[in-house]
């Protein structure tokens, strides 16, 4: 019984911040909740006693992924002038895939039998895990530092200060309008 | 109730539907990727919970790992591209970039 409150207090944890990441206005809130879902679904990992996945996820995503989403976040804030559109004219479209994806997958879910086997003992699987990546899964982990080395390497280029060209950089923020950055597009 | 596979399942089903509704829904790019990093997560605990209910292994965690993994390196690259975006159009909005060039 413990253990199923458990469950659902991670389920609400992280449930009801994703509410909050998808429906907030301020995108630093946004980025803020977004912390307490992933630390939830971490919660989640540790529940199903995958302990490695969980500590991964935590190094991972809420010590990389959430501090490079909050920089960018602050980064590329302009501040909010004149009018602005809420993308009101999409609420219902987007509402209504939504919920056709979740009755979807719902139905999906609760028409098939699960082989579900129950729960097995749970067991210590960081060392399994290192044994795989070794042996079964040699060739996936290599190609995933391949990507790794990659993406290092196209984001280091991506965000490279200055042109090999000597080009001017803009401004950030001159632009924010696009009717008035037209005109001065013409002549760079 | 006792918890079982399909709560986990449900909890996958509402969390993608949510990042689905967030990168269709958002104008910002930097919220785009919150949902995409949404839809990832509803994924993984699927895979962790086929891998301890059904499997009773860890080939489902190791799924996981390489997709935190992949997620990683995803939202770099995106972020990387959102901050070029944004100093050369002065905006983070996905709606208002439209051109290859500035």
């Amino acid at each position: 019984v413990t253990a199923d409150l458990i469950f659902y207090l991670l389920a609400l944890l992280t449930i009801v911040p994703a509410f909050w990441v998808v429906l907030s206005r301020n995108i630093v809130h946004a980025g803020f909740a977004l912390l307490f879902t992933l630390f939830g679904v971490a919660g989640l990992y540790a529940w199903l006693g995958a302990d490695f996945i969980a500590v991964t996820q935590l190094m991972v995503y809420i010590g990389g992924v959430l501090v490079l989403i909050l920089f960018t976040v602050m980064m590329t804030r302009v501040p909010q002038t004149g009018r602005r559109n809420r993308g009101l004219d999409r609420v219902v479209p987007a509402t209504v895939i939504c919920l056709a994806v979740l009755a979807l997958l719902w139905k999906v879910i609760s028409g098939t039998e699960w082989a579900s086997k129950g729960l097995g003992e749970v067991q210590p699987t960081t060392a399994e895990i290192g044994v795989k990546f070794m042996t079964d899964y040699i060739f996936p982990f290599e190609f995933v530092s391949l990507v790794l080395l990659a993406a290092m390497i196209g984001a280091a280029i991506l965000i490279r200060e200055g042109r090999a060209n000597g080009e001017e950089e803009a401004e950030p923020g001159r632009d924010a309008d696009p009717e008035l950055g037209e005109d001065q597009e013409v002549q760079s | 109730m006792t918890v079982g596979l399909t709560h986990f399942l449900f909890i996958g089903a509402v969390l993608f539907s949510l990042g689905l509704f967030a990168v269709m829904m958002r104008r910002n790019a930097v919220g785009i990727l919150m949902g995409v990093e949404l839809m990832l997560n509803a994924s993984n605990i699927n895979f962790v919970a086929f891998s301890r209910y059904v499997e009773h292994g860890i080939n489902g965690q190791i799924m996981s790992a390489f997709i935190i993994v992949l997620a990683a390196a995803e939202a770099a690259v995106a972020l990387a591209i959102v901050l070029a975006l944004f100093r050369n159009f002065g905006t983070a909005n996905a709606d208002t970039v439209q051109s290859l060039k500035r």
